[in-house]
């Protein structure tokens, strides 16, 4: 059963990747990314970490997304155009990728009996655990992070005015 | 315990004056300069007169140390300076006739431009001379060998405008190097087997090691021996000396005949210990001092510039020092040098008033007729003659005679060969020293009306005695000429050798011969001062009674004639035998082929390759994110790989 | 039951996609979700180790993770609009000006 879902889901998220990789219309990226995250959203599910799933719908597919796609929108973005910028890219870039697939593969393969195991339900995250560890453990990251966002709509918004 | 005799003060004095003459000189008036050379060349000298005069109260030898220089492993060497029998004799000769010629330079220089530079150079002589002669050991010895020959290149080729006294400066220094390699190769034989450059050290332990015979004191001998030759211009390395007269004639009085062409016979005495110990490099000493001597004469005979002349006098007295060390009479060598200073200084002395006199003429062939015009130059210059020519009572008879004798009665088989050359050459002397006189004073003046400019003079007002300053000097060194061979008049013709006992200490004189050497010793006087009268015989005809027999002589010996007035050619045969290839090898192996091919092509090689590398790498830097991002994926997958495969290869999960 | 090892090899499919995406997309915001593609993969993979040692911190730095891409999103976009601005183009290949 778990199994089950865990290929359908699995399928599902590489093949809104490969979907993004293959369109050529921005929008059908941005939208085929939020089949991925949807998708990794059930995994998370599957893993146990119940508010994380929750996070990666509201925040990721529900406003990263959104924001590309009003981007998107806002700049009018048209088809790909077929420019050649450069060779490296795909003489070293492709076998550079390969190979780190290669490896990982290959890594996690070979030490499947170490890794043991998931049930679902073998190991439960709640909300309730996860708050206690962030707002006591961590309470000044936590604080921390606050800051980098405050920085981070500050220069989002220095950027992108308009000059005058 | 004698109290500290402030060696030190005897070198520093002139550096202390060549550093203010050669810095400020420049500004200086005249009367400055000289004052300032003067002062510092006097102070030494009465510092010697001091030490001279309390000499007998000093424990012996004295030496004094005035800072450590090398400490490296187990060899050690210090700025030490030493006094004994030797060093004072030296120092009196060089403080004494330095002073007299530093006072005759005032006067002949006194039109010269650059007549700062010509005091600074000459103080930086007596600094260097002086440190060599007071220096104890080998090494600060080799510092003053070589000091000496860079003040005698400045000076020979002070009149630097002239291309020939700048050749002659050159040359002087650089046929001094092949004879200073000999003397640098002797101090490494010595470090290798003394592990000391120190004399006391050195000689200590010949002394305690009498079985070191021969072997590698000979190869150190041998090579003390080439330094010798280099410095006091003896075959093969004499060629510089002639060339040398390019310089101001007080600099060929003062360096190329009293002082620093001695400093190779006072180096074989200071090292006699060592000679000694090796028959085969004293039989060498001797054959190169008697060959020298006979073949400088040789070629004296035919020069017409008189200072030639007097260079090849020079050579060839030295080489009478040398065949005096050769034969193991070290003390006649230095006796022989003590009276050479005198006379051959006087000789260049009043050759410079006469050229002084003929305002800048050098040639005797246009010479004549001076002895009426210029009495005092005549009269010192006389004495100075008969000094060299072995004439009693005159200086040089004392000691050129103890030469010859010492030469005859020598155990070593060659003595009888040398002293036959020995006495010819002393011929051979009067012969040319007599020419020179009548050629240069007798006679109708042969002048001509045009004056020469040789030697830098701008005025030419007749025919003049030369000012007080400069007879002066000449006045005290002819009657030093006279008087000055009195202190080793040997026991045969009635003296007590006092020079001889004055140098045993150091020297190890051989006693005094028995009875029947004293009339050999007496009959040998009497062959050599008839020799010399028939030098002097021969000059007197041909120059003087029957001149007209010069030319059908001239006639039949021209070959003979030609060979000797181009000095056998051997200026030219070094030229070509080792000058030539030098050139060649230095212009095309090493400058073509290595300067410019390997060092400059591997420096050019190197700043092309580094160029060719940016190029290339530089095409990484293309602004393009894609290929950036391509690096990236390359360099991430390397790290991977590098951490799971290579360092990480050991971690377990 | 899933073997662990599944899950890191999703991941790592994921992450390769991602990359082969960086390298051929030339619309800068299609170059950008696709590091946002790879961000997620390494969160599977932080939530499979959490779950496989029973530990919390997996899924805290995955909530870090977040914050930080949702930062960086923002900024990002707002360079790209300030790039569109001045360049009039999105087009990767045409944002070359800091070559040598």
């Amino acid at each position: 059963m778990h199994l089950v879902l865990f290929f359908i889901f699995g399928g599902l998220c590489v093949a809104g990747a490969l979907n993004l990789l293959l369109q050529h219309h921005p929008i059908n990226s941005a939208l085929s990314l939020i089949v991925v995250m949807t998708s990794l959203a059930v995994l998370y599910l599957l893993l146990g970490a119940e508010f994380l799933a929750a996070a990666q719908v509201i925040v990721y597919s529900g406003a990263i997304m959104v924001l590309f796609t009003f981007v998107i929108m806002l700049l009018n973005a048209g088809e790909e155009q077929r420019t050649h910028g450069s060779k490296a890219a795909y003489v070293v870039g492709f076998p550079g990728a390969a190979a780190l697939l290669g490896i990982l593969v290959y890594i996690f393969l070979k030490q499947r009996d170490h890794l043991g195991s998931a049930r679902i339900g073998g190991y439960l995250v709640t909300t309730h655990d996860l708050s206690s560890v962030l707002f006591r453990d961590l309470l000044l990251p936590f604080e921390v992070t606050s800051v980098l966002i405050l920085v981070a709509i500050l220069g989002a918004v220095a950027l992108a005015r308009k000059e005058h | 315990m004698t109290s500290s005799l402030h060696l030190w003060l005897i070198p520093i004095v002139p550096f202390a004056g060549f550093l203010v003459n050669g810095l400020l000189g420049r500004r200086f008036p005249k009367a400055l300069v000289t004052t300032v050379a003067w002062v510092a060349t006097l102070i030494p000298f009465l510092h010697v007169l001091n030490i001279a005069l309390h000499f007998s109260s000093l424990t012996l030898p004295y030496t004094e140390n005035v800072g450590t220089w090398i400490t490296a492993g187990s060899f050690h060497a210090d700025f030490a300076f030493a006094l004994d029998q030797l060093t004072l004799i030296m120092l009196l000769v060089v403080t004494g006739v330095g002073f007299l010629i530093h006072l005759y330079s005032a006067g002949y220089m006194a039109h010269e431009e650059g007549y700062w530079r010509f005091f600074a150079y000459l103080n930086l002589f007596m600094f260097f001379m002086l440190t060599l002669v007071l220096a104890e050991n080998f090494l600060l010895m080799f510092v003053g060998w070589e000091g000496v020959g860079l003040a005698s290149y400045l000076l020979i080729g002070f009149y630097f405008t002239k291309d020939s006294a700048a050749n002659a400066g050159k040359k002087a220094f650089v046929v001094n190097r092949i004879g200073d390699f000999g003397f640098l190769l002797a101090m490494f034989l010595l470090i290798a087997h003394f592990g000391t450059l120190s004399f006391s050290e050195v000689f200590g332990q010949i002394s305690q090691h009498p079985e070191w015979q021969g072997g590698f004191l000979t190869a150190i001998a041998l090579f003390l021996v080439l330094g010798a030759t280099g410095k006091s211009a003896q075959i093969p390395l004499y060629v510089w000396l002639p060339d040398a007269m390019e310089g101001p004639t007080p600099v060929s009085a003062l360096i190329h005949a009293a002082t620093m062409v001695t400093a190779g016979v006072y180096m074989v005495a200071r090292a006699h210990l060592i000679f000694d110990r090796s028959p085969f490099a004293l039989s060498t000493v001797a054959i190169i001092g008697a060959a020298t001597a006979l073949f400088a004469a040789t070629i004296g005979l035919v020069q017409t510039d008189i200072k030639r002349v007097l260079a090849y006098s020079t050579v060839s007295q030295l080489g009478y020092m040398f065949l005096a060390c050769g034969v193991g009479a070290y003390s006649s060598g230095i006796f022989h040098l003590l009276t050479h200073a005198f006379f051959k200084a006087l000789l260049f002395l009043s050759a410079g008033s006469v050229i002084h006199a003929l305002s800048g003429e050098q040639d005797m062939r246009v010479m004549g007729g001076l002895r009426k015009k210029i009495p005092i130059t005549f009269w010192t210059m006389t004495m100075a003659v008969f000094a060299i020519c072995g004439i009693p009572p005159f200086a040089g008879f004392f000691s050129k005679d103890e030469i010859l004798y010492q030469a005859f009665v020598s155990p070593n088989p060659i003595g009888k060969l040398v002293w036959f050359v020995g006495l010819f050459t002393a011929g051979l002397t009067a012969f040319y020293m007599f020419r020179l006189w009548y050629l240069t004073f007798f006679g109708e003046s042969r002048a001509q009306e045009a004056a020469h400019d040789d030697h830098g003079h701008g005025h030419s007002h007749g025919v003049h005695e030369s000012p007080w300053i400069m007879l002066g000097p000449l006045v005290i060194l002819a009657i030093l000429s006279v008087i000055g061979g009195w202190v080793g008049v040997p026991e045969a013709l009635g003296g007590h050798a006092e020079i001889d006992h004055f140098l045993s200490p150091v020297l190890q004189v051989a006693p005094e011969a028995a009875e029947g050497g004293k009339s050999l010793e007496l009959l040998l006087a009497i062959v050599s001062v008839v020799t010399g009268a028939i030098g002097w015989f021969i000059a007197h005809l041909l120059y003087f009674a029957k001149p007209e027999l010069r030319a059908q002589l001239a006639a039949k010996v021209r070959g003979l004639h030609s060979l000797l007035l181009n000095k056998y050619w051997i200026d030219e045969l070094y030229g070509a035998v080792i000058v030539t290839p030098v050139l060649l090898v230095s212009r095309y192996v090493l400058k073509g082929l290595f300067d410019t091919g390997v060092i400059t092509g591997g420096g050019l090689a190197l700043g092309y390759t580094t160029q060719g590398i940016g190029s290339v790498v530089q095409r990484i830097q293309s602004g393009n994110i894609r290929s950036y991002a391509g690096w990236l994926a390359l360099g991430a997958a390397a790290l991977l790989l590098l951490t799971y495969f290579g360092f990480g290869a050991h971690l377990s999960f | 039951m899933v073997p662990i090892a599944y899950y890191l090899v999703l991941s790592a499919i994921l992450f390769s996609i991602g990359v082969a995406a960086f390298l051929i997309k030339r619309n800068i915001i299609t170059v950008f979700m696709s590091i946002e593609l790879m961000l997620n993969a390494v969160n599977l993979t932080f939530v499979a180790f959490a779950h496989h040692w029973h530990q919390v911190s997996g899924q805290i730095f995955v909530f870090f993770v977040m914050v930080v891409a949702a930062a960086e999103a923002a900024v990002g976009l707002a360079i790209i609009i300030a790039l569109f601005r001045t360049r009039a183009t999105l087009n990767v290949d045409q944002v070359d000006l800091m070559k040598l």
